[in-house]
């Protein structure tokens, strides 16, 4: 075994903010009663899948990507956020963003 | 003193974020830093579920904060120490680990069973999800990238020697390795073996030598005066 094995860095938890973001929400709406956990493991890793029929995904970014998208999905089958609304509230946040000036705290606007 | 690159699959903030510059042409009308697609797709879901009243944005900042900072691997290792230190206690977690881990604080937010499954010179328990990534998130937090990899959910059912080997593990001829599949309903987690020259060690020393990968079955307890990794 070469020395490096016994250094190591700790690695984050969330690579990016929005994997922690999606997670949380996915948790939160399940224990709120919105879904069960067995039928979001099920529409997940549908996703999964369908995804990983073309290419190798490497359970980072490309995992929380299939996750977001099975979020979406089930939110939409449920009535609960549309595709349109979700495309609408987007928008109006990379406009927010676009709007802000630099270093102040982001809000959507009226 | 070697100084090595540990790779893995995080590659830190943009180096431009890092220094503060706007990746931005517009230097005269400089915004917000625009966050990536997906995180302006995330932000959409929780501001229509939050004006519709479905969700507790504190509550998001209450999970986050739990999986980031409060809950990880050593949990896991409490619990292994502890079965190593107190045969009764190992010997109701081996039977029915439910309650024994809610009596520690440790249960499943998402209803699943936790079951133990012990090393032994004769069997080395491996655990995968193949279906996506279920996992005891209670005892060891969020899993590993790798963990969640195509290429770990599938070869670790083929091939879990070779890739036992890719994580340095070698076993004996005589020890079988049992892989042991997660669903939304069942979580496993690994009891490794307890290394040689533990003996009388505190249970607080004993659970700095189990490792996340030894309770997912990559990996095997660290001997006393191993380095830390």
């Amino acid at each position: 075994m070469s020395e490096c094995a016994e250094i190591s860095a700790p690695e984050p938890v969330f690579a990016e903010p929005w994997h922690a973001q999606v997670f949380a929400l996915t948790v939160h709406l399940n224990e709120a009663g919105r879904f069960s956990w067995g039928e979001w493991v099920e529409r997940f890793s549908a996703t999964l899948k369908r995804h990983g029929l073309g290419r190798e995904l490497d359970g980072g970014e490309d995992y929380f990507r299939a996750w977001l998208e099975t979020l979406e999905m089930f939110l939409a089958e449920q009535g609960a956020a549309s595709p349109a609304e979700a495309e609408v509230m987007r928008s109006r946040w990379e406009e927010a963003y676009l709007s802000t000036p630099h270093g102040e705290p982001v809000r959507l606007q009226g | 003193m070697i100084v090595c690159i540990i790779k893995h699959d995080w590659t830190g903030p943009p180096a431009a974020a890092q220094h503060g510059i706007m990746p931005h042409d517009h230097h005269d009308h400089p915004h917000a830093l625009l966050p990536p697609d997906p995180a302006l797709r995330v932000k959409a879901l929780e501001t229509i579920l939050t004006e519709k009243g479905l969700i507790d944005p504190a509550a998001l900042d209450e999970i986050i904060d739990t999986y980031q900072n409060r809950i990880g691997p050593q949990n896991g290792a409490r619990v292994v120490a502890r079965a190593w230190s107190d045969p009764d206690f190992k010997a109701a977690l081996l039977a029915d680990a439910d309650p024994v881990l809610a009596e520690l604080g440790y249960y499943g937010r998402q209803g699943e069973h936790m079951v133990v499954v012990e090393n032994t010179g004769l069997q080395h328990n491996m655990v995968v999800c193949t279906l996506c990534s279920c996992y005891p998130w209670p005892l060891l937090g969020i899993p590993p990238g790798w963990y969640k990899s195509d290429a770990y959910r599938a070869r670790a059912v083929r091939e879990p020697r070779k890739v036992l080997a890719e994580f340095g593990v070698t076993l004996p001829e005589e020890t079988a390795v049992r892989v042991w599949d997660s669903t939304a309903e069942v979580r496993y987690l690994v009891l490794p073996m307890r290394p040689e020259g533990a003996e009388g060690l505190s249970e607080e020393d004993l659970a700095a030598l189990v490792t996340r990968d030894s309770m997912i079955g990559t990996g095997l307890a660290k001997a006393p005066g191993e380095a830390p990794s």
